[in-house]
């Protein structure tokens, strides 16, 4: 055991570096995004551009503070902070304040604090506390039940609190159960299970059975009749049975708005003016971009507000307007190489508390990006949530820098740990 | 470490996977896909176009004819309108509420974002109670537009009118719906002169459509170019002259300076005050004077009508045969009260006989020019009648009858003057001789010439043989030689040395012929009567004269319809027009007066 010197000691320096220059990035494209030469400093805290920039400076303040925290608090309080976090998340259900139909976020006269964004990192905690637990096995139907619990008790007071797309991001904890020995099967059947919901609502759903009955056929002849897999795959056909016919039924459990979204994914209406038009706006943003883009602060589409939401949801379009195909291909490129990173060193840690963690960072920011630019480019329905380290907006911002700072103090912290 | 430290490379796999799928799609979308460039454009870029100022119309003196006068259309944007006090709208521009209502669900079902006319050309009154309000109107703005005004109120049928483009021009590109064209007239013909070149301004607008400043500081931005000037020939006073004195007449006036080609008079009777037919009540009056088939006031008589050219035809036949030399000064021929060959027929008023041909002119004499026609078609010197016809058509053509003259007003009409083929289909081939075609030679038949192509003939008599363009306008901008084609002289076929006799035979005629009344104290006026017969009605009363008779200033047509002889109606304006003009005095105040009185379409209408 070596004693750690200064807490900038086997920082990962390009975790960091990383961590800056997307925030910066983002503060530059909030700018451009707002932007307005009547009010052209970038300073202005009245303006959102200034508030992000406290924001920045604050989550600097809190990483640093992280840093300096013994990394043995961490695993030693994961539990306790977990309740926090659940106790945070009833409680702003009754003394929240209502905005847009949510009841997520607790007001503090300027300031609003979410909740929800911060149960990322809390359940993180708690998962990786359980599943590092010695001599615990995935495999044992206990322990995924009880992992289950630690990922569904916030999911659902998110739901509660009627934020669908912050409630969603709880399904990207499947990376971190795969990676700990969960049957790839599952994975691959939950894929599944989502491409054969979405085929239900665009095509007859007897033509879709009997494709998926026949194609089970031919993969049970080519495995020469194998009666060991026969019973998985009438496992499997029976799935994709009871998926296909529930289609309708959990459809109609959805919002009217998101159904739209979700037929306007689809192309199954088109709507330019509600649902289709933050789309199709996003889109006509980025592409009008072209290879190099028009400019810094040169975007008509989301400066002059045609693009909704263009600070926070769709930041991503004042990259792909301003900057072009070379510019997106940069900020994509850095999101990549953050989360291939972030693997890289989860893998190399010697705890498995640490490498279960490190997973759980790696797999909520991967579906944030995926969800997100996705939506801003039509690959995704629309489903809010923000870009990490991106988008406008202190909760978020602050949520993950907690998380990754974690992660990086956890990593600084891994000679001094004992397996 | 677990067992499962292999998967790092499926996730690994996933992540880049998923950044790949981005990439290609931006590719798509931002490099390959044009699309989403277009509508950025077509949303965050408003084309504003400067409209230029019309070119102005002046007549020969630099009296202005047309200019511009500012009217206003107010625009309305749907989206912004809100919380407005529509009954304060509706009375400040004089509508109903129903009528508010409607215009704006109009307007909405066009664009919510982008603006339409809501109420074309307000009146400057209207105009001026608005502007105090406009601010509390959210959503309404005015937008200027031009009118044209005619001063004078003359020459409506020459000047022209402008209109909205319809859609099918507005489909050929230049033009956009809602702009203004030339629909007749000069407005039409100099349309590309008059109006100017537009500018666009290429203006940023947010998703509220509230200007954002221009884009890249204006580099593509276009400046308006104002339309040239236009000088016409025209004579406003002479014009205005003329107008009142066929004032109740049907018919035409048309005075050309034979030197130049220049129209110093197009008068067309009825007529209507150009005024009317601009700005918001257009239509209206468009369609009263459409539906208006007694007076036809639309109807450009000047340029358009047909008339059979009567005795003024003589002329062209005297020089055709003095050409042919078929005809010399002092041939004679006799009339027994008509052309004794075929018995008779076509009848001649009294008179001496025989007369040379100098004095055929004087008294008009029918049956000389019978004589003269056949001579110059059963001219030995052609193979048959079909020849010897067609050689006396492409003389007669020569003159600019039957065919355009190439002018500069857009209604011109070519005329008539029947073929060859005509007359075998009319009458079978073959089976037509001189005497079966010889009311061509007293101007009667199947001939249809404008007042514009008989005052032409006027000029060609008067210049001794060549005639230039007639044409409307007499300098573009200042630039004389916009047309190099009305700078050239247009010879006809007939030799200068031919015209003396006939120019003497014209002065007699005012001096002691059928027109003495036309007659001017020392003014050497040379005309023709003619009477045009008319099978539906009173004969049509023609007369054509040009003064001086030496270095002659003006050259002038007259046709007054169902007025009888030409004498009566057609020599007496003749007169005047060219007292009026040359002496710029009237020395026969009751001439004039029975002029300015004379109403020819009442008593027509009873009839």
């Amino acid at each position: 055991m070596r004693e750690q010197k200064s807490i900038f000691q086997n920082l990962d320096l390009l975790l960091v570096g990383l961590y800056l220059a997307l925030v910066i990035m983002g503060w530059l494209n909030i700018y451009a995004a707002v932007f307005n030469e009547e009010h052209s400093s970038i300073f202005d805290v009245n303006e959102k551009y200034g508030k992000q920039m406290i924001w920045i400076i604050t989550a600097v303040v809190l990483a640093t503070v992280i840093l300096i925290i013994d990394g043995a608090f961490y695993t030693t309080f994961a539990y306790p902070i977990y309740i926090i976090g659940i106790i945070a998340l009833i409680a702003v259900l009754f003394f929240g304040t209502d905005v847009k139909g949510s009841r997520s976020w607790f007001r503090f006269g300027e300031i609003g604090i979410q909740p929800a964004e911060f149960a990322k990192f809390t359940t993180n905690l708690a998962l990786a506390k359980f599943l590092s637990t010695v001599n615990i096995r995935i495999s044992d139907l206990k322990t995924k039940v009880i992992s289950g619990i630690f990922i569904l008790l916030p999911m659902v007071l998110i739901l509660l609190e009627n934020e669908t797309g912050v409630a969603l991001v709880s399904a990207s904890f499947i990376f971190v159960l795969y990676r700990e020995g969960l049957s790839g099967n599952i994975l691959l059947l939950g894929f599944s299970m989502i491409i054969l919901f979405l085929l239900a609502l665009l095509i007859n759903k007897v033509t879709l059975f009997a494709t998926v009955a026949a194609v089970s056929v031919i993969i049970f002849i080519a495995m020469k009749k194998n009666g060991k897999n026969l019973a998985k795959l009438l496992l499997g056909a029976f799935i994709a049975l009871g998926t296909i016919f529930s289609v309708n039924f959990a459809f109609d459990k959805l919002e009217p708005h998101q159904k739209k979204r979700i037929n306007v994914f689809l192309g199954k209406e088109t709507d330019k003016k509600k649902a289709g038009y933050n789309v199709n706006q996003s889109m006509i943003a980025i592409g009008s971009g072209g290879f190099l883009g028009k400019g810094y602060l040169q975007g008509t589409q989301t400066k002059y507000d045609f693009v909704p939401e263009q600070s926070t949801d769709f930041i991503f379009c004042t990259v792909g307007e301003e900057w072009g195909f070379v510019g997106s291909l940069v900020v994509i490129s850095l999101f990549v190489t953050l989360l291939v990173r972030i693997i890289l060193v989860a893998e190399r840690q010697r705890s498995a508390f640490s490498r279960i963690y490190g997973y759980g960072v790696a797999s909520i920011i991967f579906f944030h990006l995926t969800v997100n630019i996705g939506m801003t480019m039509g690959l995704m329905p629309v489903i809010g949530i923000p870009l990490p380290f991106f988008s406008y907006g202190g909760s978020s911002l602050w949520a993950f820098t907690v998380l990754l700072f974690i992660f990086i103090k956890l990593d600084s912290y891994r000679l001094q740990v004992l397996r | 470490m677990n067992n499962f430290s292999d998967r790092k490379i499926v996730m690994i796999l996933i992540i880049i996977g998923v950044g790949f799928i981005f990439l290609l799609r931006l590719f798509y979308i931002q490099v390959i896909d044009d699309t989403y460039k277009l509508d950025a454009k077509n949303q965050a870029f408003r084309y504003t176009i400067d409209y230029p100022a019309r070119g102005l119309i002046y007549d020969r003196n630099g009296t202005l004819l047309v200019y511009n006068e500012a009217a206003y259309d107010l625009m309305v944007l749907p989206k912004q309108v809100k919380d407005i006090d529509t009954m304060d709208l509706c009375n400040s521009i004089g509508i109903t509420r129903e009528q508010f209502e409607k215009k704006l669900s109009e307007a909405t079902a066009y664009s919510r974002y982008k603006p339409s006319i809501f109420e074309k050309q307000i009146s400057v009154e209207t105009y001026a109670v608005l502007q105090e309000k406009l601010y509390k109107f959210n959503g309404f703005f005015v937008q200027s537009r031009t009118l044209r005004k005619y001063p004078s109120e003359v020459a409506a049928h020459t000047l022209g009118y402008i209109g909205e483009v319809n859609p099918e021009i507005a489909k050929q590109g230049y033009y956009r719906e809602g702009d203004y064209i030339g629909i007749s007239g000069i407005e039409k013909s100099y349309e590309k002169e008059l109006r100017g070149q537009r500018g666009v301004r290429i203006v940023m607008v947010d998703v509220h459509n509230r200007e954002k400043g221009s884009y890249m500081n204006g580099i593509y931005d276009t400046l308006a170019l104002p339309g040239k000037n236009l000088m016409s020939t025209l004579d406003a006073e002479l014009q205005a002259y003329g107008e009142l004195l066929m004032q109740n007449k049907k018919g035409s006036v048309v005075a050309i300076e034979p030197s130049t080609g220049e129209i110093l008079a197009a008068v067309t009777s009825p007529s209507y005050n150009p005024n009317l037919l601009v700005g918001r009540d257009r239509t209206k009056n468009y369609g009263k004077l459409l539906k208006d088939t007694v007076l036809v006031p639309l109807f450009n008589r000047a340029l358009m009508a047909y008339y059979p050219p009567g005795s003024t035809f003589k002329l062209i036949n005297g020089l055709i045969g003095q050409q042919e030399g078929v005809l010399r000064p002092e041939t004679r021929y006799p009339c027994a009260r008509g052309y004794p060959v075929m018995g008779g027929r076509p009848g001649c008023h009294p008179h001496a006989s025989p007369l040379d041909l100098s004095q055929s002119v004087q008294h008009s004499c029918n049956s000389y020019y019978c004589y003269v026609f056949r001579s110059i078609i059963d001219n030995k010197k052609y193979k048959n009648t079909e020849e010897g016809y067609q050689a006396w058509r492409d003389y007669v053509m020569s003159f600019g009858i039957g065919r355009k003259l190439n002018t500069d007003l857009p209604q011109e009409l070519r005329g008539m003057v029947p073929s060859v083929k005509y007359y075998d289909k009319y009458f079978g081939k073959g089976s037509w001789k001189s005497s079966t075609i010889v009311s061509l030679s007293i101007g009667q038949g199947e001939l249809g010439i404008t007042p514009l192509q008989m005052a032409n003939i006027m000029c060609t008599i008067a210049n001794r043989g060549y005639y230039y363009v007639p044409h409307i306008i007499k300098s573009v901008a200042g630039q004389t030689n916009f047309r190099p084609d009305f700078l050239e002289k247009n010879y006809t076929r007939i030799d200068p040395e031919h015209f003396g006799t006939i120019i003497d035979g014209m002065e007699q005629v005012v001096e002691a012929g059928t027109a003495r009344v036309a007659k001017i104290k020392g003014m050497q006026i040379c005309g023709k009567t003619g009477t045009a017969q008319n099978p539906h009605g009173k004969d049509h009363s023609l007369f054509v004269c040009f003064a001086p008779k030496d270095n002659p200033k003006i050259a002038i047509a007259v046709m007054v319809e169902n007025s009888g002889f030409g004498a009566t109606w057609a020599a007496p304006i003749a007169s005047l027009m060219l007292e009026k003009y040359l002496n710029d005095t009237i020395t026969r105040p009751e001439l004039e007066k029975r002029m300015f009185d004379g109403n020819l379409i009442t008593t027509t209408i009873k009839q």
